[in-house]
């Protein structure tokens, strides 16, 4: 059995916070699958970033920092939905970074491998996560105005093509974070299954957002020691956690016939 | 001492093209403050997308002058939430009053103006009628203590009785000195409640007092067919 160090797990910790906010604000969003296909654009960065001999995150964020900006902008100069876009966009960087990248490599891209953090790693994690958590903390009024109704934010005074902007990159740093335990080809999912439970179980928007962090932190948390417990890989196991969440929470009362 | 503009809002050669398709042409109007705009038209003929262009979410040509010191309450036709999530009506104004920085009570204040009980705040907006729902949207809109109501078919999909709850409503609001821009259906409530209407469609436009501009033969030109028309003895109030 291996064991992750206290600062790792502090860290996976964080991104699960940030996972879960971003995940709420997404699932009103309508574009919990884009959180999914948004993942898959970490892959054509990593395998630049092994090309070039660069650190593979490093690679990741770039690629996914691109891809948000990516995103907006076709939002705002198109008449596509943000799912076809993504979609389309994102479906084919997964098919050029399984190019760019191969074997062992390829794996760890699309799984994950929650080995020891470099100090680097660690600080530019806690940065992302506490920049993720703020900025849905102190933005989330103007958020709710945003996805109630673009035409009602910009009535409001919201700058809703800057809020749009933020929120994307938000949602991009907030993969980038969990890449090292979930990987490109999950971490979409610890976006998704939380919030979709708290739907389930919540009576408001505040106990929605603090179920979606509580589920998103068990996840990690148990699927990642169990995961080292029996030696598996933590991804599979933290998504299959958070799954049995959601199951039960379909044995729950509905609330909104959601 | 500054002359206090005659007008809410001066629309001058107004045009809205999306894509290769021009959506509204050359559209001038004004709005006298505290009066009622009824904005009235076919499916299609451009309704919507002329509230859109006057808060300045979509390009237009022409201009658009609103008195200084305006402040605009929108309720739009449709959200962009999706309504089975878990967000009850506390959720909504409360995010709202703390955007405004209004002051506590403001809230209740506003469920009063739109005859709106309390305990709306904690039910899910999911599982509040069609009725109760735009209410609620118009006591949204009121906790910035607007100067300017902009409501989008407040009454569609709404039943009989909550229709005639919101045209209270609506009147009352007009009573106190907002001015309200309204786009409707209803005939009848444009008569009753309107103090001018503006009549947009492809081939036609008009606007003026509803009773000199909506005749019978306006009316066939700007819906295309011939449209049945009981006026009841009420003017606006």
């Amino acid at each position: 059995m291996t064991s992750l160090p206290v600062s790792s797990l502090a860290l996976s910790a964080a991104m699960a916070v940030a996972a879960g906010l971003i995940g709420s604000f997404a699932l009103m969003r309508r574009m919990t699958l884009a959180a999914d296909a948004l993942s898959h654009v970490a892959v054509p960065g990593i395998g630049v970033a092994i090309l070039l001999r660069v650190h593979p995150l490093a690679g990741a964020v770039v690629a996914l920092v691109t891809g948000a900006v990516l995103i907006w902008a076709l939002e705002s100069r198109t008449r596509l939905a943000t799912e076809t876009i993504i979609g389309v966009v994102f479906s084919a960087a997964l098919a050029v970074g399984a190019l760019l990248t191969t074997g062992e490599e390829l794996m760890d891209a699309l799984f994950g491998t929650p080995s020891t953090l470099s100090q680097v790693e660690l600080i530019a994690g806690f940065v992302g996560a506490g920049a993720v958590i703020l900025f849905v903390l102190l933005a989330r009024d103007r958020l709710i105005m945003m996805f109630l109704s673009s035409d009602i934010a910009r009535t409001v005074g919201i700058n809703v093509r800057r809020l749009s902007l933020l929120y994307l990159l938000a949602f991009a740093v907030t993969i980038a974070l969990g890449l090292r335990y979930l990987g490109a080809l999950l971490m979409g999912s610890l976006m998704i299954i939380p919030p979709a439970t708290a739907r389930r179980l919540a009576r408001n928007l505040t106990s929605m957002l603090a179920i979606s962090v509580a589920v998103a932190l068990i996840a990690t948390i148990v699927g990642g020691w169990v995961a080292a417990r029996f030696d598996r890989e933590s991804g599979p196991m933290i998504v299959s956690v958070a799954a049995v969440c959601f199951f039960l929470s379909l044995a729950s009362r509905r609330t909104s016939g959601a | 001492m500054p002359v206090k503009p005659a007008n809410a809002v001066e629309v001058d050669h107004l045009s809205v093209r999306l894509g290769d398709v021009e959506i509204l042409r050359d559209l001038s109007f004004s709005v006298p403050l505290a009066s009622s705009l009824a904005v009235i038209g076919p499916n299609g003929s451009g309704k919507t997308v002329l509230f859109r262009a006057l808060i300045g979410a979509i390009p237009h040509t022409g201009s658009v002058r609103w008195a200084p010191g305006t402040r605009i309450g929108y309720v739009p036709q449709k959200l962009d939430l999706d309504r089975d999530l878990p967000v009850t009506g506390r959720d909504l104004l409360l995010a709202r009053m703390r955007l405004a920085s209004a002051p506590p009570g403001v809230i209740e204040r506003a469920l009063t103006r739109v005859g709106l009980a309390p305990d709306i705040l904690n039910k899910l907006v999911g599982t509040l009628s069609g009725g109760q729902f735009q209410r609620l949207l118009v006591a949204f809109a009121l906790l910035a203590d607007p100067t300017v109501l902009l409501l989008d078919e407040p009454t569609a999909g709404v039943d009989e009785p909550g229709q005639e709850r919101m045209n209270d409503t609506v009147r009352r609001l007009q009573t106190e000195g907002v001015t309200v821009l309204l786009i409707s259906h209803d005939l009848s409530v444009v008569f009753r409640f309107a103090t001018n209407v503006l009549c947009l469609s492809r081939e036609h436009t008009c606007f003026g007092i509803p009773r000199q501009v909506l005749t019978p033969e306006i009316l066939a030109e700007v819906y295309g067919e011939p449209v049945g028309l009981i006026v009841h003895d009420q003017s606006p109030g």
